[in-house]
């Protein structure tokens, strides 16, 4: 460098031109361009704009306490005594909590959840999971050593793609994933540079899956890449579709057949609503296939804390058990995971909790009971609620809720509609939630985000918000509806 | 080899296979002795990773009131907690969604934290202005990391893009590096000059690594991990100039910045002193600065928290980095809440004041006696030498192998200095980590150990590490 510090004028070393291609393909619709406007709009309302309307409701994202759902006390009296165990010695906190976070303590590092576990998770809690996982799918054995504790869902289903991907060109990695998908997939898809092969649910008959489309998508993607995983969200965001036994049977076989990995995300499995319904999980219906597929089929199964009715999003929560995986890849695995160290202590004993909840007879066990099922029956009740009253709007169709948390009405948009959005180089369904949002202060996220047929438009709305104000909504949303259809006509 | 038992060879194999041969054999050994099995000593002590609270440090009392009662808000209605502490939860509570740490935040961490954290930087440096904007929090260093090598690292082409490192480095930084499919460039720190930074070597670094990649990265570590190095002012901006004139993005890992007890050794930020020399290069050079919970006083490890500060990053690029967080949803909420204690902490006048510094205080007291004892007994013993101690929680003593002790490691096809760590541990219980680890300059070997334990544990760690060490010069001699 010389003397007077000139330097010949550079370019930075990181831009859009030199950066990884792959992270500038990767889209995530739920936090997406119109969240980043209700989050201005809001700020706007709070230095006191005059608004059509006095709070922005953030219907686009599962997240349960944000509108109001309460925590689950026992969680959080054990989670407490966990941070600061000298409440262990406070007689306002039950024994069975104390039993708990003791339990807990033991098996953490100077009995604090500040150090740090093994990358795997904290083995007491891992041999729960499995016994939870055992006493869900009856009796099926589920062995300690096949789970693996991460950071939410998310991080699991990231890291076992992350595994996956290899090849290159003709040879890539294909992934299957289902249209509409919870855009996580398709954003790491794009990052990790798989391919991505969507095949389309069925919406005319309540979103199910098809085999026949699955072979389609199938064949199509084997001109142009390796296909390798299928995955599955059941029950669906955002469909909230729950798969009979019957469809996880044939698609298992399928699996089996044409030699895929399958990723089972199984976060919404304590959501299911409707009549009829019920949650098979896909490692006890594997099991009970026989031999021929359960000692043979690659399984990976997703759970989190997030969702169901405990709502804790923000521990970072989850856990996958990998079935049948090959012991070369599973030491690759254990070595990837052991890059971020450990996943967060405190979702880790949330883990534990949710697996290994009040038992009848324990201190806890009423108001437990007594909270989950006002959680669970709250969304069953606004589920229908929101299938109800969709439906009564012209131009509105709404399948059945029956799980999960999220409706997908499709929308049908009037052709000027459809041409101005086009204009700004818009999603038509990205511009009819922008008008909602602007007039109602409603956040939706549109059905582009999450993938659908050509032609045909959607928006994800959560049914989180609680009864009184979920009708409100929907009755705002059933007026602008009307008032766009007319504008637009 | 009269007094080592021969490993078993399903360690053996264990180690060929490549996974973590030390750490299963000290579970194994802690599980025979629970058994009942008799050996020379009462348990495993482990040294072996830069984890407080296992180390036997209690938390900071502060820390966690503050988080229980964030996690249990019922508490705040409890007599036996202090004003400051109430206070701070509500204050906490209020910026979360539906006032619950369950919610979700935004990707990058909640606005107040991201504020808190960028007023702690601009006192730190003296008052270099700061941005909250310019900050990700995420769920530790390590996540910070390789989010900034997600968007340098172009897997796609055939020439792999290099990033520069120094040797020695801690093992899972250069694992997150291969399995980014980055090209890893090799600068070798100078032992004997008490492990520093030497520009010439970087620029010889560099000029080799050139032939073979894209070097677009330079990562320094300052205190360094394992070694415990602090670099001068005139070292860093020595470095900046090189970044500068080579076109590197710096990616400054800093997370150990709170741990400084050398006598004269004080930590310069690299954006305090990037920011200090002139304008032309102020403005230009790239820099990502990282700092975390697990490395503070805090020793929160198992919480997961950390934030890095962007510098001169292309606004477009941000915004992808951004977009990618943003599938991640958000660092976990408590991880979040400590950062903000830990950028915030209670101050004079404050209830908790008294009872936060002597906590504090007591475990940097705590440190300098240790490194002060480690000193004493390394003197004593051959063929163990140490560069001074001047930072950090590791220290990475040289061990001076007799020709006999490689030639028998050689034998058994391992490194020395892990052959070294799997007889110290099988022998006295005590676990360390081997310099091949880390990387080290071809025959030399080292081993790393963690110095912020109880005094008491630290002096049976030592008595145990010097039973071992003449032995084993005394059996190789």
């Amino acid at each position: 460098m010389s003397e007077n510090g000139a330097l010949p004028l550079r370019g930075k070393v990181l831009t859009v031109d030199t950066m990884n291609a792959n992270v500038k393909k990767v889209d995530y619709a739920v936090r997406g361009p119109i969240v980043q406007r209700a989050v201005q709009i809001e700020k706007e309302l709070k230095e006191g704009v005059k608004k059509p309307f006095e709070e922005v409701i953030k219907a686009n994202i599962g997240d349960a306490h944000a509108m109001g759902q309460r925590p689950i006390t026992f969680f959080r009296q054990v989670m407490a005594l966990c941070t600061y165990p000298q409440l262990l010695d406070d007689n306002k906190f039950p024994e069975d909590a104390k039993n708990r976070a003791r339990r807990i303590l033991q098996s953490c590092g100077g009995n604090s959840i500040g150090a740090y576990t093994t990358s795997q998770g904290i083995d007491c809690v891992r041999h729960d999971v499995a016994n939870y996982i055992q006493r869900r799918d009856g009796g099926i054995p589920s062995d300690p050593d096949n789970i693996y504790l991460t950071t939410g869902a998310s991080d699991g289903i990231v890291t076992i793609l992350k595994l996956l991907t290899a090849g290159e060109g003709r040879t890539r990695t294909g992934v299957m994933i289902s249209i509409p998908q919870y855009p996580l997939y398709s954003a790491s898809i794009a990052e990790l540079g798989a391919v991505q092969i969507s095949y389309y649910l069925n919406e005319e008959k309540c979103w199910s899956l098809d085999i026949s489309e699955l072979q389609r998508a199938l064949q199509a993607a084997r001109e142009h890449c390796s296909p390798r995983v299928l995955c599955i969200i059941n029950p669906g965001n955002p469909t909230g579709q729950v798969q009979s036994r019957q469809c996880i049977e044939d698609v298992i076989r399928f699996a089996a057949k044409e030699n895929l990995f399958l990723m089972a995300d199984e976060v919404y499995q304590d959501n299911v609503y409707a009549e009829g319904c019920e949650f098979h999980s896909f490692k006890k219906v594997l099991f009970e296939m026989g031999p021929e597929y359960s000692s043979k089929v690659e399984l990976a199964s997703f759970h989190s804390t997030s969702k169901c009715y405990m709502g804790e999003c923000g521990f970072r929560g989850g856990y996958m058990e990998v079935i049948n995986m090959d012991p070369g890849v599973k030491a690759q695995l254990t070595k990837l995971v052991s890059v971020r160290l450990c996943p967060p202590v405190p979702g880790q004993a949330l883990m534990d909790l949710v697996v290994n909840s009040p038992q009848p007879g324990e201190p806890s066990y009423q108001t437990f009971m007594k909270e989950r099922t006002a959680v669970l029956s709250a969304l069953a009740e606004k589920a229908k609620l929101t299938e109800e009253i969709l439906n009564t709007v012209p131009g509105i169709s709404c399948n059945p809720v029956q799980g999960a948390m999220y409706s997908f009405p499709r929308i049908t948009l009037p052709e000027r509609a459809i041409n101005e959005a086009k204009a700004k180089d818009q999603a038509p369904d990205m511009f009819y939630c922008m008008k909602l949002l602007e007039e109602t202060g409603i956040c939706l996220v549109p059905g582009s985000g999450f993938g659908q047929r050509e032609g045909t438009y959607h928006f994800r709305m959560t049914i989180l918000p609680p009864t009184e104000k979920l009708k409100i909504m929907l009755n705002k949303l059933k007026e602008f509806h009307q008032k766009f259809t007319q504008q637009y006509s | 080899m009269s007094f080592l038992k021969e490993i078993s060879p399903l360690v053996m194999n264990n180690f060929l296979s490549g996974t973590d041969v030390l750490s299963r054999y000290a579970a194994q050994i802690t599980a025979e002795i629970q058994q009942g099995e008799r050996r020379n000593y009462n348990e495993v002590l482990d040294l072996s990773s830069g984890d407080l609270h296992r180390g036997g440090i209690k938390p900071i009392t502060f820390v966690r009131q503050v988080l229980a009662a964030c996690v249990y808000p019922a508490l705040l209605e409890d007599d036996s907690l202090p004003l400051d502490v109430k206070q701070r939860a509500q204050s906490l509570l209020r910026e979360c969604e539906g006032g619950s740490v369950g919610s979700y935040t935004d990707s990058s961490g909640l606005a107040k934290i991201k504020h808190c954290v960028s007023q702690f930087i601009t006192r730190r440096d003296g008052g270099v202005p700061s941005s909250p904007n310019n900050f990700f929090i995420n769920s530790g260093s390590q996540t910070a990391l390789m989010i900034m090598l997600k968007l340098l690292i172009r897997s796609e082409d055939s020439c792999r893009t290099g990033v520069l490192i120094p040797v020695p480095t801690y093992a899972s930084f250069t694992l997150a590096l291969e399995k980014q499919g980055a090209a890893i460039i090799p600068y070798y720190l100078c032992e004997e000059q008490g492990w520093t930074l030497q520009v010439e070597e970087l620029r010889k670094a560099l000029h080799t690594g050139r032939n073979t990649c894209n070097p677009v990265a330079l990562y320094i570590c300052n205190p360094g991990n394992p070694t415990g190095h602090i670099q001068s002012r005139k070292s860093i901006e020595e470095v900046i100039c090189f970044a500068a004139e080579e076109r590197l993005f710096i990616l400054a890992d800093e997370v150990c910045q709170s741990l400084v007890y050398g006598d004269d050794t004080e930590f310069y930020s690299y954006k305090k002193v990037l920011s200090e020399m002139g304008s032309t290069i102020s403005s230009t050079v790239e820099l990502a600065s990282f700092n975390s919970l697990s490395k503070s006083f805090m020793g929160e490890c198992g919480l997961r928290g950390g934030y890095v500060e962007l510098v001169n990053l292309d606004p477009a690029v941000k915004e992808y980095g951004r977009r990618l967080l943003s599938t991640r949803s958000c660092p976990p909420v408590v991880g979040q809440i400590a950062l903000d204690l830990m950028a915030d902490p209670p101050k004079s006048g404050d209830p908790s004041f008294p009872t936060f510094s002597e906590e504090v205080q007591s475990i940097k007291n705590m440190i300098v006696k240790n490194t002060g004892r480690i000193q004493e007994v390394f003197a004593e013993l051959p063929g163990i030498s140490c560069q001074p101690l001047k930072a950090g929680f590791f220290v990475f003593p040289c061990l001076h192998f007799p020709p006999k002790a490689i030639q028998w490691a050689k034998k058994r096809q391992m490194e020395p200095d892990m052959l070294y760590c799997l007889h110290l541990l099988e022998e006295t219980g005590l676990h360390v980590r081997p310099g091949c680890e880390y990387g080290q300059r071809k025959d030399s070997y080292h081993i790393r150990l963690f110095v912020a334990t109880q005094e008491n544990i630290m002096e049976d760690a030592l008595q145990r590490l010097k039973m071992f060490h003449m032995r084993f010069m005394k059996e190789f001699s």
